[in-house]
């Protein structure tokens, strides 16, 4: 077996981006790196996570992400269950933690866990002897988005340092938006977010991101532009008016593009609603739209990091790193 | 004994703390036979212990009206399994509280004067600390029907308040103080704004982070603002429950200055804790209204200081473990705070905020006096009420050792100074610290 290189920092469980290191991060997509020519040759299937056991457990409908992670584990060798709980057994009267200490008791490697309420993820985590994985909480974070992201954005432009990405749209609801402000500003982009004032996040500049209106001084210059969905099932009341108005001041067309670099790249974190956040022709420009390129990252990214936290690549402290990893 | 037998008691070689005095020094209190305090002061029984009488040695510990705290949830009736009358009633004692208002909030909620009654009775059968009901404002705390105001009052109700239920039609808040004018009835009202606290957390930069829907600030001055003036309308009496906010002092600070007559308080947690203590996602510290930033706390010390602040109440409020181990946003708000009022409020005494007098006009004579209760001063003819406590023993907050069903603190190991000895309710001792004060201490 050939030696495979640690992942310095790499916490026991991945809930969030915002605590990792520069490091742990660099080596993660240095590790995705890999594993994309993994999966592209013809035998795409590895074996350093064999006999392993790993639980999707997915409390909210998600057709991509889930299939993403459940293409990554088999193709490291795992096994792999899928459980969508729907809120209904919650609604029965089980609970969050009485579903978490249930799988538990079946002894999984890794639970990967998506749920609709900022924070749950933390919570499980907090009760079961397994690894977790954040497959997206709530309004809080989606770190492997964010990695797979970084990995697009490195891979096109060679770095991530320097560059200027604007985050435009339902930065409010958006888990997306936050992981991605954590994970640039630790490796050192220069991060804008664009919305109307309704779907800006209070004090969402002490995040250390430029906050801008109008899609054109978000976008000067950017070298990344990164489009948010409206999230209108996450919506209470009234946040924007008509879904045309919200194109016409916010949604993405080769008309306001103009103003970002020519070789700006068009990110979009799926599933898209053409025609209110981004126009179809710039979604499926295939010079500067790299959607689907995101996609395949995604497993890539999600190999690196079952392979980081349930291959044994971790060499984080527990004693270093105090309450953190809790 | 100074339990009930009847006998006078002295208690000699006292640190006597009386809030209406504001003063502060040693001296003697006598307890008559029939449990009202006969005298104090310092120069009683300064020629010598007295002769023939039970002497209780305070050995220079603080002595002091009992706390009387205005806001205590309960679960009785309705939900019992978080805490009864009884539970309350020893967790009290143990926090040197000797009165408490229990809040409608139950189920059934008090809008009805048999449940008045209720709590009357239970309190005489509990035989701890003295419980008073408050009258809930509208029926069914829906903020909509006023409540039998006069039928409450008649059975008892101190004052009226839809706990914490905001009302958040301003007309059926001017009928509501109008109506209350008339039974010269007191109204007690948790200002928030309804429509812009739907969040579960402080509105700012750590909502942002854990991605939790905030709660702005400004929605606790936008509803004071309005009683404020809706009180200046009608002339009446008016309180307002657990000021957490910077603005929210300047309201009242602004008001009392052109002349209202109104009232407010506070609780621990808004004066000794800020917003970080919800980081990373911490059910047990998630209350109504939120934890505010660390600018708003010190704005609570010194609104507490310059006595915009009248009273400082628990706000204790139990919930058991499956309403605080759920994701953050479906969790219950609430914390116990009997057992920890005494010595998070002796916080401002030790940083230097406040006096001993100060802080107990805060918690005993001010709430007493605003609620026509008995009790909360030194008085010759008033009930013998009273707190022995050392300001200075240390310990660590430990919800296994509280006499409360649930543990829901927010103050979980946190280093405190100050306890209760002895509590005492009518000049018969309901609570004895047995470890800093065995009974052959006295």
């Amino acid at each position: 077996m050939t030696t495979r290189p640690l992942i310095p920092g790499m916490p026991r469980h991945l809930l969030g981006i915002e605590g990792l290191t520069a490091a742990t991060i660099a080596a993660l997509l240095d590790l995705s790196e890999t594993y994309i020519d993994t999966s592209r040759s013809l035998v795409k299937k590895r074996d350093v996570l064999a006999g392993r056991t790993i639980i999707n457990l997915f409390f909210e409908n998600s057709t991509r992400t889930r299939t993403s992670f459940e293409v990554a584990a088999k193709r490291l060798g795992a096994d792999v269950v899928n459980m969508e709980v729907q809120s209904s057994s919650t609604r029965k009267g089980e609970t969050l933690l009485d579903t978490a200490m249930t799988l538990n008791a079946m002894l999984p490697d890794a639970l990967v866990v998506r749920h609709q309420d900022s924070g749950a993820v933390n919570l499980l985590s907090q009760k079961v002897n397994c690894t977790v994985v954040n497959g997206g909480d709530g309004q809080h974070e989606h770190p492997t988005q964010a990695l797979l992201d970084a990995l697009t954005i490195r891979r096109r432009k060679g770095r991530l340092a320097g560059l200027t990405v604007a985050i435009c749209g339902d930065v409010l609801h958006s888990r997306v938006a936050r992981s991605n402000i954590h994970l640039l500003n630790i490796m050192g982009a220069r991060v804008r977010v664009v919305a109307p004032a309704t779907l800006m996040p209070t004090e969402v500049d002490r995040l250390g991101v430029e906050p801008h209106f109008t899609m054109k001084s978000g976008l000067k210059d950017a070298d990344i532009v990164m489009m948010l969905r409206l999230q209108t099932e996450r919506m209470s009341g009234s946040f924007v008016s008509t879904t045309s108005e919200y194109f016409h001041f916010f949604g993405l067309d080769a008309e306001k593009l103009r103003v970002a670099k020519p070789d700006a790249l068009i990110m979009h974190p799926g599933p898209m609603n053409r025609g209110v956040e981004i126009d179809s022709a710039v979604a499926d420009d295939l010079q500067r739209s790299v959607i689907h390129e995101q996609v395949e990252m995604g497993v890539a990214v999600r190999m690196a990091c079952l392979d980081a936290l349930v291959g044994g690549l971790s060499n984080y402290d527990e004693r270093l790193a105090g309450d953190r990893g809790r | 004994m100074a339990n009930g037998t009847g006998a006078p008691v002295a208690y000699i070689n006292a640190r006597l703390i009386d809030p209406v005095a504001n003063t502060d020094g040693l001296g003697a209190l006598l307890v008559g036979a029939d449990g009202k305090i006969a005298d104090w002061g310092p120069n009683l029984f300064s020629s010598g212990a007295p002769w023939g009488i039970e002497t209780v040695d305070c050995q220079r510990h603080c002595l002091a009206p009992g706390i009387v705290d205005l806001r205590v949830h309960t679960g009785e009736p309705g939900e019992e399994h978080k805490e009864t009358l009884d539970t309350a009633g020893q967790a009290a004692a143990a926090g040197g509280v000797t009165s408490m208002c229990i809040l409608p909030d139950t189920d059934p909620p008090f809008d009805d004067a048999s449940l008045i009654e209720f709590v009357h009775r239970r309190s005489r059968q509990v035989r701890l600390s003295k419980m008073y009901a408050y009258g809930a404002l509208t029926m069914d705390l829906q903020g909509e029907q006023l409540a039998e105001l006069g039928l409450l009052q008649e059975a008892g109700a101190v004052a009226f308040t839809d706990a914490d239920h905001p009302v958040g039609n301003a007309q059926t808040m001017r009928r509501l103080l109008y109506y209350a004018k008339t039974f010269g009835a007191l109204i007690v009202h948790l200002p928030q704004e309804p429509t812009l606290s739907s969040g579960h957390m402080n509105s700012g930069e750590l909502a942002t982070r854990l991605g939790l829907s905030g709660n702005h600030k400004l929605a606790e001055a936008i509803m004071l603002e309005r009683d404020l003036r809706l009180v200046e309308m009608t002339g009446a009496r008016y309180h307002a429950s657990k000021i957490s906010t910077a603005e929210g002092v300047d309201a009242m600070r602004a008001a009392k200055a052109r002349g209202l007559q109104v009232t407010c308080d506070t609780a621990p947690h808004y004066f000794a804790l800020n917003e970080l203590a919800v980081g990373d996602y911490r059910t047990f510290a998630k209350v109504v209204p939120p934890l505010r930033s660390e600018a708003d706390r010190r704005a609570i010390v010194e609104g507490l200081k310059d006595g915009t602040i009248d009273c400082i109440v628990s706000d204790h409020r139990p919930q058991d473990v499956e309403s605080k181990r759920v994701p953050f946003a479906l969790a219950q708000p609430g914390v116990v705070g009997l057992e920890t009022l005494l010595p998070i409020a002796l916080e401002l005494y030790h940083n230097r905020h406040m006096s001993l007098p100060a802080i107990w006009q805060r918690l005993a004579s001010t709430p007493a006096r605003l609620f026509n209760l008995p009790g909360g001063r030194f008085e010759k003819g008033a009930p013998a009420d009273l707190v022995l406590f050392d300001p200075d023993v240390a310990w660590v907050v430990d919800p296994e050792q509280f006499n409360s069903k649930t543990g829901n603190t927010a103050f979980d190991e946190r280093p405190t100074q100050g306890r209760a000895l002895l509590t005492v309710v009518d000049g018969r001792v309901i609570y004895r610290d047995a470890t800093r004060w065995p009974a052959t201490a006295s």
